[in-house]
């Protein structure tokens, strides 16, 4: 270990996420290894290690002879003192060799938030940030990760982004790399050739113009680059990679345990939810090969939890078939399964009852919304009468918790439908009251509340964010409501979802907003612990740049947005169709019960039947 | 069920797996390598393992105890094999055997240090270092529950040596185990409190070996 390192670690807080050497970690024999790879996660070890995405790309790009992926995460910001302190640039953990010195740099992009974090990476790691000033093809720095679906904030940055699903494009990328090392090819042909992978966008081979208002006049491609950069997904899930040899963290993460991943997309369609459009379509894998996987990582792993991970896990078709299979292994192995994102359904309730059958702490459900109406405009299909039987079923079984999420400022929301909150949970607490196995234990319903931001690819991105002063106007409103013991309401402050509403739909001009908040000290922006309102006003206000223009602002019909360069699959008609049918407060359909036609079965080929 | 002693390494990057986490990590390992831990019964179920004397962040040792029970015993012979394949790089399992001693009979610890002086001469601070060392009392400042407090480190310490290593002074000492417990770090410390002079830039400790009250090999 360096020698430097070794000081700083017994000064930091938790030295063990700094030094990988990790149970399953990959180490390769540099000598047979021609391409090397840094897979950055802008948070920390904890939140980075939790995410699945990370841990599949680290297996598939893995999977490549002589290519070795290493893993980098964002260090505390003690450690980054230290670090900078010291002299001690950032390091991959597997060889502890600096991130500069290998050839490609990726970033996993999941949220807005996290931009700061890869700028502050990128200096810690000494790179110079822009693209444009990193003149030599290596390291070639990139990103991917679901906020990429607008890559224009971060597009000055980086020299590329991967659109989509990692699985095959990004070994495509790095085999491209390698040539391009190989055959010492300049930065540009290699970016020239990069464009033709699908999934991958250049943003130097874009121009965009803007109007005298400030919105997108056009976006010119240069050098033969496709107009629009269709989203990259793997079209037989089945069959795609899965790792069951994960990583075993030696220090305690967020979600520290087995992950399956039942199926990629969403058949539901919430009109708010960006996943539930930016995945399409839903492909599903085999009750078998989910088998085979669970039981493989479990024993690969020596974890004692599990759990099914994806957009909604009561939409897997045969979810009771799966259950079975998995608790018959880990019943006698005192294993548990855990069950998040369940539907509130009688379905699930059964399910539920028999997956957790020791323990009954907490349950929750994300209504959204507090009135069938509203309910029905944002397309999530929960029914009062369904959330109060689940909630009976739960009571009756013994558990004593719930915990209840909704947004405030969705489209077409009025003070009824925000008092209507406050209502459902009155009514939750009735159906206690009625219901409770035994009474003397209490109840515990926590309401929750953060304002609404309206994303690109969705059919809100055209909806303006209310104003942070009515948020709070509603939070007080819902809050005079409120007054049931054994209710608690927490809500959400509303700068973080202003700046995030902001950046979600941004043009390219706001790179130089995200550079000027990195160098006023902004960096793991999505920790209340360093976020400052007051840093990213006045990083707006430096460079003439209105963040309501962004966050605030009903953009029209034709406007051409500036995210638009990407294709999701998922035809713009089809997202102003569904915003129409919201402010009729009118329900689609499910992918299941019927295609309403939104385009994205062509990234498949066919016909959507996952 | 019969109690089984492990003899394990912990050594390179793993020295800063903090004892909670070395806890679970142990546990996960067998799991791995196919053997069931005992577990407690009860409302929130542990396995029945215990590390004699936990080791602190960022020391090294080559002689780790920890005590466990099996469900079954079987196949103790390729535990040691089996269980270093599936534990984290620069943890190793040594030995297993059913012990005869009991945890609080273990006494004494033997570590080396490497005190780290920049820019400083070895071989002149080897010499002065077993000059302070050789002391019959260093009463210093410690960190207690309750604030600070001051006490005599003399006794803890069974012997002392140093000598000149490679970029390094390379220490060895024999100190109290348990009762009280001697935190091979108060070394330094106790430098830094009394001689400013002779702290070293840097320094880090591997525990070597365990000993009972006679200073017999602690098994
Ligand atoms: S094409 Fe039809 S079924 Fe497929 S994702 Fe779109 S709406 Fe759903």
């Amino acid at each position: 270990m360096d020698k430097k390192l070794k000081r700083i670690l017994p000064r930091v807080q938790k030295p063990a996420r700094y030094t990988g050497g990790e149970y399953n970690q990959i180490i390769k024999n540099k000598a047979e290894v021609d391409l090397r790879m840094a897979f950055c996660f802008p948070d920390t070890y904890e939140i980075g290690m939790s995410n699945v995405g990370m841990r599949i790309l680290y297996s598939t790009i893995n999977s490549m002879t002589g290519v070795w992926c290493e893993r980098v995460f964002a260090p505390w910001g003690d450690m980054e003192e230290e670090m900078r302190a010291a002299g001690v640039p950032l390091y991959a953990l597997e060889s502890g060799d600096p991130v500069a010195d290998l050839d490609a740099v990726g970033f996993s992009i999941g949220y807005e938030m996290a931009y700061t974090t890869v700028l502050n990476m990128l200096d810690l790691a000494g790179i110079p940030l822009r693209s444009e000033d990193r003149t030599e093809l290596l390291p070639l720095v990139f990103a991917g990760g679901t906020a990429c679906c607008n890559p224009e904030p971060m597009a000055q940055f980086m020299d590329l982004f991967v659109i989509g699903e990692g699985e095959e494009m990004d070994n495509e990328l790095l085999e491209l790399l390698r040539t391009a090392k190989r055959g010492g090819w300049s930065k540009k042909d290699f970016l020239c050739r990069a464009a033709d992978i699908e999934g991958v966008y250049v943003p130097s081979l874009y121009e965009p113009e803007y109007n005298a208002d400030g919105t997108l006049r056009c976006v010119t491609p240069l050098d033969g680059a496709p107009a629009r950069v269709r989203r990259r997904i793997v079209k037989d899930f089945d069959d795609s990679h899965f790792p069951t040899r994960q990583i075993v963290p030696s220090t305690e993460i967020v979600h520290d345990r087995v992950n399956l991943e039942l199926f990629r997309g969403c058949i539901r369609g919430c009109r708010f939810c960006q996943a539930g459009y930016v995945y399409r379509p839903v492909r599903s894998r085999s009750v078998d090969r989910l088998l085979e996987q669970g039981l493989e990582s479990l024993k690969n792993t020596g974890y004692q939890e599990i759990t099914l991970s994806s957009l909604s896990s009561s939409d897997y078709r045969q979810l009771p078939e799966l259950c079975d299979g998995l608790l018959d292994y880990c019943r006698e192995r005192s294993i548990s399964l855990a069950l998040p994102s369940l539907r509130a359904d009688n379905f699930s309730m059964e399910i539920m009852q028999k997956v957790q059958s020791v323990r009954k702490s907490g349950l929750t459900f994300a209504p959204e919304a507090g009135s069938q109406r509203l309910r029905d405009a944002i397309n999530k299909n929960v029914r009062e009468e369904d959330l109060l039987e689940s909630c009976r079923v739960a009571f009756a079984g013994g558990w004593n918790g719930v915990k209840l999420y909704f947004m405030l400022g969705l489209p077409t929301e009025t003070d009824e439908d925000v008092v209507a909150i406050a209502q459902i949970a009155k009514d939750v607490l009735h159906c206690w009251r009625e219901n409770a196995l035994n009474k003397n234990r209490g109840v515990r319903i926590t309401v929750s509340t953060s304002c609404f931001v309206p994303k690109p690819h969705s059919p809100f991105q055209w909806e303006k964010q209310i104003p942070m002063e009515e948020y709070l106007r509603r939070v007080n409103l819902l809050r005079g409501e409120m007054n049931m013991r054994n209710v608690t309401y927490n809500w959400h402050d509303p700068e973080t979802g202003f700046i995030e509403a902001a950046l979600s739909r941004g043009d390219r001009r706001l790179g130089a907003v995200l550079e000027q908040v990195w160098r006023d000290g902004g960096r793991l922006d999505a920790w209340s612990d360093y976020f400052s309102f007051e840093r990213w006003r006045r990083a707006f206000e430096k460079c003439g740049l209105d963040a309501d223009f962004y966050a605030a602002r009903e953009r029209g019909r034709d406007e051409l947005l500036p995210w638009e360069v990407v294709d999701t699959g998922v035809r713009r008609e089809h997202l102003w169709r569904e915003r129409e049918r919201c402010y009729a407060s009118e329900l689609s359909p499910d992918c299941r019960t019927q295609c309403t036609g939104c385009g994205a079965n062509a990234l498949i080929g066919g016909v959507c039947n996952g | 069920m019969d109690k089984l002693r492990l003899r394990f390494s912990k050594t390179g990057r793993a020295v800063y797996i903090s004892h909670l986490d070395m806890m679970r990590t142990m546990q996960r390992a067998f799991l791995r390598a196919g053997y069931a831990l005992k577990y407690s019964e009860g409302f929130n179920p542990h396995a029945q393992i215990s590390i004699l004397l936990p080791l602190s962040v960022g020391c090294a040792s080559v002689c780790e105890l920890m005590d466990f029970t099996l469900t079954e015993v079987s196949g103790l012979a390729e535990l040691p094999g089996r269980l270093s394949a599936a534990l984290p790089e620069g943890i190793r399992a040594m030995e297993v055997y059913a012990p005869e001693t009991k945890a609080k009979q273990l006494k004494w610890l033997e570590i080396e240090g490497r005190f780290e002086y920049d820019g400083r001469d070895s071989v002149a601070m080897a010499e002065a270092l077993n000059g302070f060392f050789a002391r019959e009392s260093m009463v210093i400042r410690k960190k207690t529950k309750r604030g600070e407090a001051e006490s005599d480190i003399a006794p803890a310490v069974r012997s002392f040596s140093a000598m000149e290593g490679e970029e390094a002074v390379l220490v060895r000492a024999v100190i109290s185990a348990q009762e009280p417990t001697l935190n091979p770090e108060l070394l330094p410390s106790a430098l830094r409190q009394l001689v400013p002079e002779l702290a070293p830039d840097f320094a880090e400790f591997t525990r070597l070996e365990t000993y009972g009250e006679n200073m017999s090999v602690f098994r």
